[in-house]
């Protein structure tokens, strides 16, 4: 068994925190600029040179690439042969949260009911999800999630006999009704099969693709063409202004499903799409 | 493209320039506020009691920034979603309000009481809130520090971009600039 110290886990959780919110990561950029060649709008044009210039004046002064600095959704991969000493996992990860958060001058935007909403005012607690992994590694990954994009997020249980239709239908549907509330051009994460739960998360974690890469599976691959070419026919463009990048990507996991059902999940992220990693 | 420069305090005849779709480039002083103070200032109306701020002519920023490093005038400030503002709007176009500032489509309400006060809604880059945050030159705070990130500042702005949506003529570009982009099986554009 190794050793981690979870001490160590809350220290890597803060910095993070502050790098995916300064450093937007290049195969966004790339993609924004991908994006800016491909746009007809002149409208959409002078916002997707903003947006790129954003990332650019965040990267060099080290502030937030947006002020929503989202809610803290922090992935891990635990090696089934690494001993975790010095604490609760769950605590290390939200000191770091609180750490990142408060060192960083990032915005807090926790509220410790959803109903009653007092603001925790460290940005804790954490969203957390821990998958145990073969290896003696500890895979974190940060994902801040502004509260705009996530707020434009739809799931619905299908069934089976809606097809590849219905699947692209709703997704298509969501991005629609979605317009530019999400702060286009978004990324979309698609989760299809499991349960409404499990469906929920492979969209989340749809997100976490590095954008450029397709499904492996050549069936899912061309469905994430087709979507992307559908949303992008939409005119919503960036900032839902009018134009062609109404999305960068379209990204589709999958999970077999039970006889009788077909869920679909769908989690928008805006052009902040912000993740960073790092293996202990 | 062509770019119109604005600053408060603006007039009807000021306003009528602006077209949903253009460009404009604001310099001088902006006010900020988002929900909570919209709420504050609402019940100030509702009872009579003096403002903290006299918007005839004034301009309105949704914003909730992230908290400024010591070194700065203030943190990232991309705008907020504006449609939460929407129960407020009227009333502050009422008391003369000429531009309101944020992302994201207004209702029905809003749009109407825009063309009756002459008063147009603009949007800045969602997004774009480390660029946003480098045209402001200073950052006073005028009322409710209680709100932090929602109290109410004057700001004074260089040059802060933003795109006009709804317009004095009951333009919307959100729904223009869709449909101008729309491709359907049937028509191709551009
Ligand atoms: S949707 Fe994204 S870019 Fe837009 S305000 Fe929220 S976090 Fe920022």
């Amino acid at each position: 068994m190794r050793k981690v110290d979870v001490a160590d886990i809350a220290v890597a959780i803060a910095e993070l925190s502050m790098d995916a919110n300064y450093n937007l990561g290049e195969d966004v950029l790339k993609s924004l600029n991908e994006a800016l060649k491909a746009e007809v709008s002149p409208v959409g044009k002078n916002i997707l040179v903003q947006l790129i210039d954003n990332a650019r004046i965040a990267r060099d002064n080290q502030v937030p690439i947006c002020q929503d600095t989202g809610y803290a959704v922090i992935f891990v991969e635990l090696g089934q042969d690494v001993h975790l000493v010095g604490g609760d996992l769950y605590e290390a990860i939200n000191q770091g949260v609180r750490k990142g958060y408060g060192e960083g001058y990032l915005r807090k935007s926790i509220v410790a009911d959803p109903i009653n909403r007092i603001n925790t005012k460290d940005n804790t607690p954490a969203v957390i999800h821990i998958d145990i992994v073969p290896g003696d590694k500890v895979k974190l990954i940060m994902a801040p999630k502004g509260g705009g994009s996530e707020n434009m997020s739809a799931v619905k249980m299908l069934t089976p006999s809606d097809g590849a239709k219905g699947v692209i239908d709703f997704i298509v549907n969501a991005v629609s009704d979605a317009g530019s509330n999400p702060c286009p051009p978004i990324v979309v994460g698609v989760g299809i099969g499991g349960t409404l739960e499990k469906a929920a998360l492979l969209a989340k974690k749809a997100l976490l693709r590095e954008l450029g890469q397709s499904n492996k599976d050549s069936f899912y691959s061309a469905m994430e063409k087709e979507i992307l070419e559908k949303v992008n026919n939409l005119g919503v463009g960036p900032q839902g202004f009018g134009g062609r990048a109404t999305a960068l990507a379209v990204h589709i996991e999958t999970y077999p499903a039970h006889i009788a059902s077909m869920p679909v999940a769908v989690n928008i992220n805006c052009h902040a799409a912000r993740h960073k990693e790092r293996i202990i | 493209m062509k770019v119109k420069k604005i600053s408060a305090p603006l007039r009807d005849e000021d306003v009528m320039q602006l077209k949903a779709g253009d460009n404009v480039l604001i310099s001088g002083v902006i006010y900020t506020g988002r929900d909570a103070a919209h709420k504050k200032i609402f019940d100030l109306v509702q009872s009579g009691e003096p403002l903290p701020v006299d918007f005839a002519g004034q301009m309105i920023y949704y914003v909730g920034p992230s908290p400024a490093k010591p070194s700065e005038i203030i943190g990232s400030a991309g705008p907020t979603t504006s449609g939460r503002m929407d129960a407020y709007t009227p009333m502050l176009l009422e008391l003369g309000l000429k531009v309101c500032i944020g992302k994201g489509s207004r209702s029905q309400a809003v749009r109407d009481a825009l063309v009756k006060h002459k008063a147009v809604y603009l949007a800045s880059t969602g997004g774009a809130a480390a660029l946003l945050a480098k045209t402001v030159k200073r950052a006073d705070l005028v009322a409710y520090s209680e709100l932090g990130p929602e109290a109410v500042y004057r700001l004074e702005v260089e040059d802060f971009p933003a795109t006009v949506v709804n317009d004095v003529y009951g333009k919307d570009l959100y729904e223009e600039g869709r449909k101008k982009y729309e491709i359907t099986n049937l028509k191709e554009v551009d």
